[in-house]
């Protein structure tokens, strides 16, 4: 079976599958329909989806035969939860999706706007809050809690430590990075070394805005960061970061990371000029690839637009799978490449504003 | 017996969509009416509080239900009860 790339915009789902060495478009889902979220769950490589109706709410879509036929799964719901005392909190969004460990079949981690971790154990039938984390002191202080960009806090990135699935991470914009080591009873945040430049407190340990944060697979120890204020790694699970972009020069701000499980030293980002510019910087789309853990970074942009590109990647838009590099722009473009970023090829130029990209290897 | 129309954009997630005559005396028992009828259909038309979606309107006898969170708006006989989602850019 060839690879086929999974590309979630605001007005359907968009299939590329590899034919000729090429990727072309082969089918649309949901047509004219938002998308949410997109995951592939690897261990059955079951496609999921989520869609963000204007006027029908959040729904949650599975397919167990790549797409040719798609079930209705059930919902997080925050039904009897207050978000603060008295005031009751309701599903706006779901953002993310992680299965919680090839040792624990059938069960999932959700990660929802206004900051619920919810789990499944039936393999999306029913969902359940992790009151543990909805339940950490941190989270009714305004403070330390808040949305960014959005009314509410949500978390966009879900972490199972490959070694222990009890050991999870999660990124939370804006409260920062947490990890639980019991299975999600307790958490506590490990944001030392982040930098909170809006903050009157730039080191606060909480209030940070990690917009993406990915674990090595193969060096589970190294977790990379894309933050608001620039890009971390950590070489010790998160216990210190360390800022491997400097302000005054790209890469630094922007959304979008990808990095290579079997080389914790190489990642790729692909930069916005800053907070107030979402643009590429000096209007040239690159992204930036380092092979030494952060010290250096070089554009790779053959093949991208060179001038007059005013695209912006999100968080969820860009991924590395095995020799794939590929993603998607809020203007609708679509570029891969198959050897590190070396050399890119744009796959489709008129799409909806791309939200997520997965791959499927099988 | 109350009237129930629905907007055929719901067509496409419930094929089978029709005008309903239902035996109902609030609101509320029109979606658990519907529920059994097209099952799913609630979570379309209220959020995970149960309360009416915020670009969901429905209207009996011609004037938008007063209680969007525990639909408790009484029906009569022969009402007649629109349910219609909202107006939207983009």
């Amino acid at each position: 079976m060839n690879p086929s790339i999974l590309v979630g915009t605001s007005k359907g789902l968009v299939i590329f599958s590899e034919i000729s060495r090429n990727f072309q478009i082969t089918e649309v889902h949901f047509e004219g329909l938002p998308i949410s979220m997109v995951y592939i769950d690897e261990r059955t490589d079951t496609w999921w989806v989520s869609l963000a109706h204007r006027h029908w709410g959040e729904k949650l879509h599975y397919s167990t035969d790549k797409g040719k036929r798609w079930n209705a799964a059930g919902l997080p719901s925050y039904a009897g939860i207050d978000y603060k005392p008295g005031s009751p909190a309701s599903l706006k969004k779901i953002w993310i999706m992680q299965h919680a460990g090839k040792d624990k079949p059938n069960c999932l981690w959700l990660g929802t706007e206004p900051g619920g971790l919810f789990y499944s154990e039936d393999n999306g039938i029913h969902f359940s809050l992790n009151e543990g984390l909805w339940n950490h002191p941190s989270r009714l202080d305004d403070k330390q809690w808040f949305g960014t960009g959005k009314d509410f806090p949500f978390i966009h990135s879900i972490i199972v430590d490959p070694r222990d699935s009890r050991h999870l991470y999660v990124g939370v914009s804006c409260a920062g990075v947490f990890e639980s080591s019991d299975g999600g009873q307790s958490w506590h945040p490990k944001n030392r070394g982040l930098i909170a430049s809006y903050l009157p407190n730039a080191s606060a340990e909480i209030g940070h805005d990690p917009h993406r944060i990915l674990l090595c697979e193969s060096d589970p120890e190294v977790i990379w960061q894309q933050n608001h204020c620039g890009i971390f790694r950590s070489a010790n699970g998160g216990e210190d970061w360390k800022l491997v972009s400097r302000e005054d020069q790209p890469p630094s701000y922007g959304f979008a990371l990808a990095i290579d499980h079997t080389d914790s030293n190489q990642a790729w980002v692909i930069p916005a000029a800053s907070d107030e510019s979402r643009i590429p910087p000096n209007l040239a789309l690159s992204v930036y690839h380092t092979i030494n853990g952060g010290v250096n970074w070089n554009p790779t942009n053959q093949g991208l637009p060179r001038q007059f590109a005013f695209d912006l990647v999100l968080r969820h838009a860009f991924i590395k799978a095995d020799e794939i590099l590929a993603f998607g722009t809020n203007n609708g473009n679509v570029y891969a490449s198959t050897n590190n970023g070396q050399i890119w090829r744009e796959l489709a130029s008129n799409l909806a504003p791309v939200c997520n990209i997965a791959v499927s290897l099988h | 017996m109350a009237k129930v129309k629905l907007t055929s954009a719901l067509r496409r997630f419930f094929p089978a969509l029709s005008e309903l005559n239902v035996d109902a005396s609030n609101v509320q028992d029109v979606i658990i009416l519907l529920e059994n009828e097209y099952p799913g259909i609630s979570s379309y038309l209220l959020d995970d509080c149960g309360h009416l979606r915020q670009h969901v309107n429905i209207f009996v006898k011609g004037e938008l239900i007063n209680d969007r969170e525990n639909l408790s708006d009484h029906l009569g006989e022969g009402d007649e009860v629109l349910i219609f989602q909202a107006l939207s850019g983009g």
